[in-house]
């Protein structure tokens, strides 16, 4: 073991402008949690002096080899037991940031405990044991990361010792976490080998790794970056209270998002009163201070108004043009803590900002054990487990939805007393088509999608293509090109038993390893991939007009190429459909950017990407997880396959659709699929 | 916004979270660095006064300047001063170690204070980084009858959601300062022109850190004679905080027990 601090860094204290970074360290019970917050703190030089002898000392006593954990696990029982049982915060400096280190304990009868760690961080590190690899915890970590909203995270493979520091099986355990990660939202994960204990890979490089090239841990943690106030987003400024110390009433709260100056006008809600901003006052008076005209995001403040309206704590200060909405009915997706379970007709306080009322539950869906992987079709969310929650309060308050504003779009429930749940609000009473949750008849089309989107946004992947197959009545068709997008939808549909209209468009162009594909997807899943043709007489007249590859020869040629080949056979097959899925993602290049998860196809239907989040990094994860066939193409440097003449494999770093119609100059490298007649927002690009 | 200005910005939510959710609320004022910023916030956070008691637990055995600090800023501060006395030490658990014991006078003086008054919610000025079972503290913490602290069955706290409904006879701890460090505290300090009880600084090459009992508090070897000096010898030191408070090192288990019963 190398005890020796590393020299290069000073010890833990920070300096005032440097970046303070909060990660919390989530995992399975016994994966090596604390021990590796203890090396990382040894390898930085953070101990104070003296620490490790005692440590030593507190070891011996226990009769244990020199146990790092004991540095964080402090309480008599988590020593004798070797388990932490409550979470506790300890500050590292790096060379280029502080990080507060938030250690989680990962026993299951200490999960409320996790998330009052993890809730405060921005960014996470999961400890898997290489020996045990993905255990109940692990799973139910990443969940909570998720709907705490935490998006940063990397994963520590750690005890690689104890599998002989096998780089092969680094590489099984990389493989497998990627591709569950990537269901849920994390994509393009980092994933490093390490053994806490003795050192190796965590702040150095050591020969037992050498095959290693990735970042140590704590380089990964100095690639993580701190949350920033909201200062962009509307005002949002909960009321903690009314103070009338003197002749002034002071209305004092934190502005939780965007900004304020003296003589801005403001809303406040529930009751949607205004007024203007007469003073932002301060103690002591600070002449010429800038919080006295303008203040923002992440202060906490006192302020006059120009008119005598009623204030009171639990309003809510908002902007009048980009106000929230005074709820009396709320859709969440929570995270249960209680020993007691969530039902409907139980009873709960209902916190959002400052505001509070009592508040009974009245609907619970898609209940999970996210430690199991299992749906639950119970009517109740049990401990430590999660589910969507409708929620009738007995008061309005205002709130937010939580893809609007993260801050003042999340509840917290309290039971007894106790806090004892929260989570995102998916949708409000006062939302176009209501909380319910459900089309309504004669909703337009972009109501519909902008529901959908509240309410899918924050589910994994194939969560998402679930519940929009649900949601959405009527037939669902999905076109497949049976690129790595469309085989990681295909494979997701299967796996949940989803049956819809699964369409290809044949060109007859297509490469001899796309129809080869095709059968083996055919045969892999166990259903037939039905086929639309272009039609015959305007094919051959195509031909005629232009030659076999007239294609080449000009823009319009191409795209009356492409439209006799793909996109009437497009329209034919989406012809009476209530939804289109496609497997877009909004990185692929710069015009595919506007992709969203629901839109409107100008064809008058909703068109829906359920990967549009998704980095291609992550697509190929979750194929390689899942062992989905593929296009051996893609191994020769095809990204986007579609007809074979028109598609080139492309260099390492030139854009992903590079590879189409590359005789065309970049632009609009479309063929008009996802184009058709250019829906409003819904400006959107290709498939095959 | 600065580091300083962050922390101040929780700090000032914190106590005014406290004021506005629970009944009757004190101030715990040991005189030290860590509670004269407290304060000092306070007095922010509601705009000049601080509307609530400020309680010094008071063992008789501090320094002769912290006493005269008192004296000066509880007027200068125009601060709503409760002093407490604590029992002699006969009337603590005989089983700690002696320098716990001696502290737990002060534990002692809480349980009376608490009774007196009636509070529902004590403030006290710990942080994190001074102790690894602070550094396991909620902001808002549970203390139950007999002031204990359950430290297996911590509520869940989240999303600056606080729990702050004691059962009665049961009080809350609200630790507005948890998130500081001590290098925190004194560029604070520094920024806003804090007084300082002149222990902190070096006389004789000794100063004291963390002040407490005279019998059980010891100052360390030191040059530095202004809080400017203080930070730099903070920015470069190994040496813990509180190495030179005896009841922390008297046995492994010593500090757990006395804030298991009470202690802060
Ligand atoms: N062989 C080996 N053992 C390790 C390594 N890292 C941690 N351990 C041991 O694994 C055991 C559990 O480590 P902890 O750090 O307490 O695990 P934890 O994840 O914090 O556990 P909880 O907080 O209780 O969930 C201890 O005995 C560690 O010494 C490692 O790299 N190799
Ligand atoms: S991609 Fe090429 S071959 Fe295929 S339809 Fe379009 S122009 Fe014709
Ligand atoms: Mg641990």
């Amino acid at each position: 073991m190398n005890m020796l601090p590393n020299d290069k860094i000073l010890p833990g204290h920070q300096t005032p402008n440097r970046p303070l970074l909060r990660v919390v360290i989530v995992g399975h019970v016994d994966h090596g949690k604390s021990t590796l917050i203890g090396r990382l703190l040894h390898e930085t030089g953070s101990l104070p002096e003296g620490k490790l002898q005692t440590i030593n000392a507190v070891s011996d006593r226990r009769g244990v080899a020199f146990e790092w954990s004991f540095l964080l696990d402090a309480l008599q029982t988590e020593r004798d037991q070797g388990i932490t049982l409550d979470t506790s915060q300890i500050r590292l400096r790096t060379a280029s940031c502080d990080v507060v280190l938030i250690d989680a304990p990962g026993h299951a009868e200490f999960v409320r405990n996790m998330v009052t760690g993890a809730a405060q961080a921005d960014a996470a590190l999961l400890v898997i044991d290489a020996a045990e690899g993905v255990r109940e915890q692990t799973r139910r970590h990443v969940h909570l990361l998720h709907i705490l909203g935490i998006s940063q995270l990397a994963v520590v493979v750690n005890k690689m010792d104890r599998v002989g520091y096998a780089q092969s099986r680094f590489v099984e355990i990389k493989a497998a976490v990627a591709g569950e990660l990537s269901e849920l939202g994390f994509s393009a994960v980092t994933i490093v080998p390490a053994a806490a204990r003795h050192g190796d890979g965590v702040a150095q490089r050591t020969p037992a790794l050498a095959w290693h090239s990735g970042p140590t841990v704590l380089e990964m943690l100095e690639s993580f970056t701190p949350a920033k106030p909201l200062a962009e987003l509307p005002l949002r400024i909960p009321v903690q209270a009314v103070y009338r110390f003197d002749d002034r009433r002071i209305v004092a709260g934190r502005i939780e998002s965007g900004r304020l100056a003296v003589g801005d006008e403001i809303v406040v809600l529930p009751r949607g009163a205004t007024a203007r901003v007469r003073s932002i006052e301060q103690w002591p008076a600070l002449a010429g201070s800038p919080l006295a005209a303008a203040s923002r995001a992440g202060q906490s403040i006192g302020l006059t108004l120009d008119d005598q309206i009623f204030v009171e704590r639990g309003d809510m200060i908002a902007s009048p043009q980009q106000s929230a909405t005074a709820a009396r009915l709320l859709r969440a997706r929570v995270f249960w803590l209680h020993e007691q379970a969530l039902c409907v007709g139980s009873n709960v306080g209902v916190r959002v900002g400052t505001a509070e009322c009592s508040g009974k539950v009245t609907l619970i869906e898609n209940a999970i054990d996210p430690g199991e992987l299992a749906p639950s079709k119970a009517q109740a969310i049990a401990r430590n487990h999660i589910g969507e929650i409708e929620i009738a309060l007995t008061h309005p308050i205002a709130a937010d939805v939580h893809v609007q504003n993260p801050r003042t779009g999340r509840l917290v429930l309290d039971f007894a007393g106790r806090i004892s749940g929260g989570g995102p609000i998916l949708a409000r009473d006062g939302d176009p088509a209501g909380a319910r949750g459900r089309a309504q008849e004669g909703t337009p089309l972009a109501a519909q999608a902008g529901r959908l989107n509240a309410l899918l946004d924050a589910l994994p992947a194939p969560e998402r293509l679930a519940r929009f197959c649900r949601e959405v009545a009527g037939r669902l068709v999905f076109t497949t090109s049976f690129g790595l997008e469309d085989q990681a939808i295909l494979h997701m549909l299967h796996e949940q038993d989803i049956d819809i209209d699964v369409v290809t468009l044949d060109t007859g162009r297509l490469f001899p390893e796309t129809y080869q594909l095709w059968s083996e997807t055919e045969e892999r899943y166990g259903r037939r991939i039905r086929a639309i043709y272009p039609e015959h007489g305007k094919l051959e007249s195509l031909v005629a007009a232009h030659g076999i590859n007239g294609f080449y020869a000009s823009r319009a040629a191409r795209t009356a190429c492409c439209h006799v080949r793909k996109v009437e056979p497009l329209n034919r097959a989406l012809a009476g459909a209530a939804a289109w899925i496609v497997g877009l993602r909004a990185d692929q290049s710069g015009h595919r950017g506007a992709t969203a998860l629901t839109a409107v196809d100008a064809r008058g239907l909703l068109k829906f990407s359920p990967l549009f989040d998704w980095t291609r990094e992550a697509v190929q994860s979750y194929v390689a997880a899942h062992r989905i066939p593929l296009n051996p193409l893609h191994g020769s440097g095809f990204a986007s396959i579609g007809c074979a003449p028109c598609t080139r494999a492309i260099a390492p770093g030139e854009p992903e659709r590079a590879g189409r119609w590359w005789w065309e100059q970049d632009g609009k490298k479309e063929c008009g699929l996802h184009n058709a007649g250019g829906g409003k927002a819904v400006a959107e690009p290709a498939q095959p | 916004m600065s580091r300083l200005d962050d922390l101040e910005a929780q700090s000032i939510f914190i106590l005014r979270e406290a004021f506005a959710r629970l009944r009757r609320i004190g101030l715990l004022w040991s005189l030290g660095k860590d509670s004269n910023v407290m304060i000092w916030i306070a007095r922010k956070a509601f705009f000049g006064r601080v509307p609530f008691p400020v309680l010094h637990v008071d063992t008789g055995k501090k320094f002769p300047e912290m006493y005269a600090f008192r004296e000066r800023y509880a007027v200068e501060w125009n601060l709503d001063l409760k002093v407490e006395p604590c029992p002699p030490v006969e009337a603590v658990d005989p089983t700690l170690p002696p320098a716990a014991r001696s502290a737990a006078r002060k534990t002692e003086g809480l349980k009376l204070a608490l009774a007196k008054y009636g509070f529902d919610g004590l403030i006290a000025g710990i942080r994190r980084d001074e102790e690894p079972t602070r550094a396991k503290e909620r902001v808002f913490s549970l203390r139950g009858i007999e002031g204990r602290w359950d430290v297996r069955d911590q509520a869940p706290e989240f999303w600056d959601h606080f729990n702050a409904a004691p059962p009665s006879g049961a009080h809350m701890r609200i630790h507005p300062i948890l998130h500081w460090t001590e290098i925190d505290i004194w560029r604070y300090t520094r920024r806003e022109g804090l007084p300082i009880i002149p222990l902190y600084l070096a006389r004789n090459g000794k100063r004291y850190r963390s002040l407490g009992d005279t019998d059980i508090t010891f100052p360390h070897a030191s040059d530095a004679a202004s809080i400017d000096d203080i930070i730099a010898e903070l920015e470069a030191t190994t040496i813990p905080e509180r190495a030179g408070r005896a009841m922390d090192h008297e046995a492994e288990d010593a500090f757990e027990r006395l804030r298991v019963t009470g202690y802060l």
